[in-house]
């Protein structure tokens, strides 16, 4: 017997299983079936291993069932009750709906982790590359890697994906081909349906009621391309087809959102009469009543139908995940006197002239900067590393300098004749310094690019997203607030420290050795990232000594 | 700013201002002084409204006993809020500047349906319903019933108003719909009474062209406002169709019929309260042998219904004998339908005047001419006398007995026209009597003569000239302002013909033909593949926009316009219009972009405006002419030429080309904003209708931008977007087409000085 505090949901006797009679168990975690009267487990199958099951047709004589495990390995139960056919079928279909219920929560189960990191690394080639680039040299742990530097990957998964819009004309995509025998062909696309679906509710409703069960999937898509709903330039309320109260429960929509009213009252025309002539004044022919049975003004309507569900479709889907019902309930509230505002709103908006209007004015109504600090604001962030550690005298020092440098500015300017640099000078100067000068030989920044060959640059790339990944995380955790945070960047500096020597490193000799004028330039900016963190890092550490 | 417009202390609520807005203030003030009438046009977005309200009430404060109001018409309901926030605006910038409010009072009027508070009438959408029951609730019988009996329903604003609010006067300030119901709410006051009691005294009225156009209602509202003022019609392009709505009338069979039945109703009533209270009849035919002035005297809720005209002479004579006793006068109005109903019982079209109308009623029923012109007001006393409190039901024979004043009152200008069926449908029965007015002067005459200074504006008023003659006045002042530009932000192009050199036009041989409609398809999909955000599209009818969209699906076009953009279309429905064009709203805000086909003269056309993203690009199909097969359109052009010596294909072009003008000056609301204007007829290069369009269209449509195939259009649209969509700052507006006050100035002296050596030579 395996651990016993399993438990058994199912239990079903006279089960044959290669020629011995036996119990079948379904329990929570597997399959096993017993020889009849023995102890023993003869199989067992962990449901996380079955693939699939499968059932022997209706009709046959033998009533059995089959499980697929994923190794390809199948064992067949055959069902023997003895109180007859019924009953074994009976039995059959007991487990086999548990199992039903069963397996898929298994299947989702069995590495679903490793599989997931699979996919966001072969989907994200930027992520790839940083575990390539971090992990696998060992940079950083593949835990921390996961947890930390792949967050926003992980993350972005579990948020919903963003909802693909509707386009206006999907309908006319579907463009006919005649078959060559007095047939058209219509293609449809997964995409296509799900448009279908997310404009026209009561097409997927008919859907849902009749596919599976009446219509297979192809016949219900020929039934709706040779429907009037289909054919706009029909009139489907006389036609008598599958989707004929399709388009009454659309039009009943339609009815009962223009009922609904419009709120903005710049666009409502039907208030726009301030006094309405009455019946039978005026000298403008009426419009026609009651005529709107015309096959054009039908098709107009649906037109407009159409646009609007294509727009409420994508409109539905960016309102409806988030919490509805609060919306809705303080909606409500609000709307009475929100018309009045709005509406207020609506035509202040009208009237405005931005470019009349005074620029100042238009500051006042922003948002006020609420600061707490005012110094901190007009200063802006102090650079950490340039105060370290200097005295007030030095201070002092470098201050008088600064203002006797300053002095001898002004005096220079004050005086007319005094040139700073003769013309002469100069322009000898600018020569020198133009491409091709004297001072220009040794300069070759804009060569860099045609000098470096593709796989270096390649890898200059990957270096800096990798040591920018890590850097990122450093520089997050400052200010420090917590022992956890603390502990957070003794880490991310060991990690900086095994990148430079694992992954700069090596790069850097690589350069010497193969291009060796160029070995400095190219990491030397990589390097003062670097230096600039450690420096940091020392400094917070003198600070956190002291 | 403050500014000095020719010596007048001006209060500009802005920092900056627009030359043209300076040019419109100084020809305005001239009409202001010259106490005469005004006709000006400055294009849409230019600050229209703000310069008139800064101009008029700087004029106001600094004259208060030559203008004592100001009377400010517009058309819609949103545009009458605007000018209200306008003017609010403006007074808080008074405040502001001198610290202390200036003491005037700024009003808007509106019917019931925008003012009523009261909890349950309010909730009706129809106008119609909420007058009909809020007179109901609020007429003289109804609250002396109440006095009696307290059960009868009475409205307690109403009674709160009638209790105490005549007596006080409102406080200073600018009165939106909101702020009067609010105070109203306030004080347990009737906001609608309120404010048709306030008008005569507040100083800025605030309303819908009806309360001066129409007689009906003008006379109740607009009586007893003083001459001196100001009146402003504002969009006023479609003024004459207005006069013209305003007095014409038709019948039809279903108006006989039910005014047949309210006859009985009337009947019933009358023979009802002769057996009840006898004493109600006679006191009323005491009253009408009195005469009629006093029979309405102080009974502003009763009038609810009022006569079209009121001729002096007809308030002061008596009503004649024969329609004074009530059974006398329903018999009367008996034999009037029937004969209304033989009339409508023609095989053929029948065009008469009134003055023969009036012989053939003579001749056939023996009814007399004076009678007639009594019966809308018979009719109103008998309502009254009656008790009814639901007037709806009246409407029918309301609207004959109008019929029968107007016919027997004025024998000029106007039109009979009988037609048996419809013209499209020759086989089905549908008579009508259209009684239509063909001169739009008559409507608008007593108000010219009536206020001191009448001024009318809008952004397309080209031709000008046209506009003195249909509406028979002199203006002391007539100009047309242009839109000075730092970057050329319109563009208007004419495209004359498609890819394939085929000549696009909606001229009527060529409208439904297939390569017409493709190559106007094409186009829009040219530009809609190249022109981002919104664009909206106008037709010249309704019914040729749907067959155009017909035949576009057929073509294709439908689906390769929907690749681009989503596509909205205006229906003939305007609830549903409403819904479609907040979803194209939507769709050019979400960044999608849609396109919307419309219909010129449709609303869409008339009272929304597409600023900015909403309308990037404006497509004009076809030149937008009139009906000319209707027969009333015919009978007012021949009227046209032989009083006003108007030829006929002058006014058909006049007015097409106001209405294209107003379609595609909708997608430019300002010198911010940019638009491309295209006009897809050939026709439209002739030089008869491009000289019809506004001066600041006509500026900016070059020669060569007259005669475009689709694909050249296209090639300068995109070069031309490229360069409007480079950032825009005020620096580069500022001296040209943005002034500082110190700008302005400097300006001034200059002409000053330009000026004086001009004198020194004469």
């Amino acid at each position: 017997m395996a651990t016993s505090s399993e438990d058994v949901l199912l239990q079903v006797s006279n089960v044959r299983f290669k020629k011995g009679d036996g119990t079948l168990f379904l329990m929570d975690q597997r399959l096993i079936w017993m020889v009849e009267n023995r102890d023993t487990v003869a199989v067992s199958h962990p449901y996380a291993d079955i693939k699939s099951q499968k059932i022997s047709p209706e009709g046959k004589a033998k009533v059995q069932l089959q499980v697929v495990l994923h190794n390809g390995v199948s064992s067949t139960f055959h069902f023997i009750n003895k109180s007859g056919m019924q009953a074994q079928i009976a039995d059959r279909d007991r487990v086999k709906e548990m199992l039903q219920s069963l397996l898929p929560k298994f299947k989702r189960k069995i590495d679903k982790e490793l599989e997931e990191k699979n996919r966001l690394l072969s989907t994200n080639p930027t992520l790839l590359q940083l575990y390539k680039d971090l992990v696998m040299t060992e940079v950083v742990s593949s835990e921390e890697f996961w947890t930390q530097h792949a967050q926003q990957y992980t993350q972005k998964n579990k948020q919903p994906v963003q909802e693909i819009g509707v386009s206006g004309a999907f309908l006319a995509d579907i463009k006919p081909q005649t078959d060559g025998c007095n047939g058209l062909k219509y293609n449809i696309t997964p995409d296509i349906i799900e448009c279908i679906f997310k404009t026209y509710p009561a097409v997927k409703k008919k859907y849902i009621e009749n596919v599976p069960s009446k219509l297979t999937e192809s016949q219900f898509w020929t039934k709706f391309f040779q429907s009037h709903y289909f054919h706009r330039d029909r009139k489907y309320a006389e036609s008598k087809d599958l989707f004929t109260d399709c388009g009454k429960i659309d039009d009943q929509e339609m009815k009962k959102d223009i009922q609904g009213g419009v709120k903005d009252p710049l666009v409502n025309l039907t208030e726009f009469e301030d006094k309405s002539l009455d019946e039978g004044y005026g000298a403008g022919n009426e419009k026609p009543v009651g005529n709107m049975g015309t096959v054009s003004q039908a098709m107009i309507k649906r037109f407009n139908q159409h646009s609007i569900m294509v727009l409420k479709a994508t409109n539905n889907k960016a309102n409806g995940t988030s919490n509805d019902n609060q919306k809705l309930e303080t909606q409500e509230e609000i709307t009475v006197s929100d018309d009045h505002i709005n509406k207020k709103q609506k035509i202040l908006e009208k009237i405005t002239y931005d470019d009349l209007q005074g620029s100042e004015k238009e500051q006042n109504n922003g948002v006020h900067l609420n600061l707490s600090k005012v110094e901190r604001y007009l200063h802006g962030p102090m650079p950490d590393t340039a105060t370290e550690h200097i005295n007030t005298s030095e201070v002092a020092y470098i201050m008088r300098g600064v203002i006797q440098e300053t002095k001898q500015w002004q005096s220079r300017l004050r005086n007319p004749n005094h040139a700073l640099v003769t013309p002469s000078a100069a322009i000898v100067a600018l020569g020198e310094l133009s491409p091709g000068g004297a001072l220009m030989r040794g300069f070759q920044e804009q060569s860099l690019a045609q000098l470096v060959p593709a796989d270096v640059e390649k890898e200059v790339r990957n270096l800096y997203l990798a040591l920018c990944e890590l850097l990122a995380h450093f520089w997050k955790c400052f200010p420090p607030t917590s022992s956890q945070s603390d502990q957070k960047i003794v880490k991310m500096h060991e990690a900086l420290q095994r990148f430079q020597s694992a992954k700069l490193k090596p790069f850097e000799d690589k350069l010497i050795r193969e291009l060796s004028p160029l070995s400095q330039h190219l990491t030397k900016h990589l390097n003062q990232l670097l230096n600039a963190a450690y420096q940091k890092f020392s400094n917070w550490q003198k600070i956190k000594i002291r | 700013m403050r500014l000095s417009v020719d010596g007048l202390l001006v209060y500009f609520p802005y920092d900056y201002i627009y030359p043209e807005q300076y040019a419109y203030m100084c020809e305005l003030k001239k009409a202001l002084d010259a106490k005469g009438h005004g006709l000006l046009e400055m294009p849409s977005g230019t600050g229209k409204t703000t310069t008139l309200l800064s101009l008029i009430v700087a004029y106001m404060i600094e004259h208060p006993h030559d203008v004592r109001k100001l009377i400010y018409c517009s058309r819609t309901v949103p545009e009458i809020e605007k000018v209200m926030e306008e003017l609010k605006k403006l007074l808080e910038y008074y405040e502001q500047q001198d610290g202390q409010y200036p003491n005037l009072v700024g009003l808007v009027l509106s019917s019931r349906k925008n003012m009523c508070i009261h909890p349950q009438v309010s909730t009706e959408r129809e106008g119609k319903i909420v007058d009909g029951k809020c007179h109901s609730l609020t007429a003289s019988y109804v609250r002396e019933r109440h006095n009696i009996d307290d059960t009868t329903p009475i409205c307690q604003y109403y009674e709160g108003f009638a209790l105490d609010g005549k007596e006080s006067n409102l406080p200073c300030g600018v009165y939106t719909l909101d702020d009067i119901k609010q105070y109203g709410r306030d004080r347990n006051w009737c906001p609608y009474f309120l404010a048709r009691f306030a008008i005569i005294h507040a100083n800025i009225v605030v309303y819908s062209y009806h309360y001066l156009l129409d007689p009906k209602i003008a006379d109740v509202v607009s009586k007893e406002l003083t001459r001196e003022s100001v009146v402003v019609f504002d969009e006023a392009h479609n003024i004459d169709n207005v006069c013209i709505d305003s007095m014409s009338v038709k019948i039809h069979k279903r108006t006989i019929e039910r005014a047949t039945s309210n006859i009985g109703t009337l009947e019933k009533h009358v023979a009802e309260m002769r057996e009840e209270d006898h004493r109600k009849l006679q006191e009323e035919y005491q009253r009408l042998v009195e005469g009629l002035r006093d029979a309405s005297i102080a009974r502003d809720t009763d009038l609810i219904l009022s006569n079209p005209i009121l001729p002096d002479e007809v308030l002061q004579e008596a009503v004649p004998g024969n329609i004074r006793n009530a059974e006398h006068f329903i018999s009367f109005l008996k034999r009037f339908v029937e004969y209304l109903k033989t009339r409508l019982r023609v095989q053929h079209v029948v065009q008469e005047s009134p003055v023969g109308f009036l012989k053939d009623i003579q001749q056939k029923v023996c009814i007399e001419r004076k009678p007639l012109r009594f019966c809308a007001e018979r009719l109103a006393s008998l309502l009254r006398t009656l008790e009814i409190t639901d007037m709806t039901d009246f409407s029918p024979i309301v609207l004959i007995t109008h019929l029968a004043t107007l016919v027997s009152t004025y024998t000029k200008g106007f039109t009979i026209i009988v037609e048996p069926f419809d013209d499209k449908t020759p086989t089905v029965s549908n008579p009508i009597l259209h009684f239509s007015c063909l001169d739009s002067s008559i409507a608008i005459k007593p108000v010219f003569e009536r206020f001191q200074s009448v001024v009318i504006t809008s952004g397309t008023l080209s031709p000008l000239d046209m506009y003195p003659k249909i509406l028979d006045f002199h203006p002391v002042v007539m100009s047309s302002f242009t839109m000075t530009l730092a970057r050329p932000c319109l563009l208007p192009m004419i495209v004359s013909k498609g890819n394939d050199q085929v000549a696009i036009s909606s001229k009527f041989e060529t409208r439904e033909d297939n390569a017409v409609i493709r190559n106007y398809g094409q186009l829009l999909v040219e530009v809609a593949a190249n022109v981002p955000d919104g664009i909206v599209c106008f037709f010249t009818s309704y019914l040729y926009l749907e067959s155009v969209v017909a035949a576009w699906y057929d073509q294709g076009v439908i689906d390769s316009l929907q690749r681009y953009k989503l596509l909205f279309i205006e229906t003939q429905d305007s609830a549903e219009t409403s819904f479609a064009l907040m979803y194209y709203i939507k769709a050019c805000e979400s960044g999608r972009g849609a396109v919307l086909l419309s219909v010129a003269r449709g609303k869409v056309s008339e009272g929304v405006d597409f600023d900015h993203h909403l309308g990037r690009a404006v497509l004009m199909f076809g030149i937008p002419y009139v009906y000319t097969q209707s027969r009333i359109l015919k009978a007012r052009l021949d009227y046209l030429r032989d009083q006003f010596q108007i030829r006929e294909n002058d006014f058909l072009t006049f007015d097409a080309m106001r209405h294209a003008a107003q379609c595609v000056g909708r997608a430019l609301r300002g010198k911010t904003d940019y638009g491309i204007m295209i006009f897809a007829d050939k026709r439209f290069a002739r030089s008869d209708k491009r000289s019809k369009l506004p001066k600041w269209i006509q500026e900016h449509l070059k020669d060569n931008l007259c005669n475009l195939s689709t694909e050249e259009a296209v090639q300068i649209a995109k070069r031309w977007l490229r360069q409007m969509a480079q950032p825009f700052t005020r620096e580069d507006q500022l001296g040209i087409s943005l002034l500082t006050l110190e700008q302005l100035q400097s300006l001034e002296d200059k002409k000053l000085q330009e000026q004086v050596p001009e004198k020194m030579e004469l």
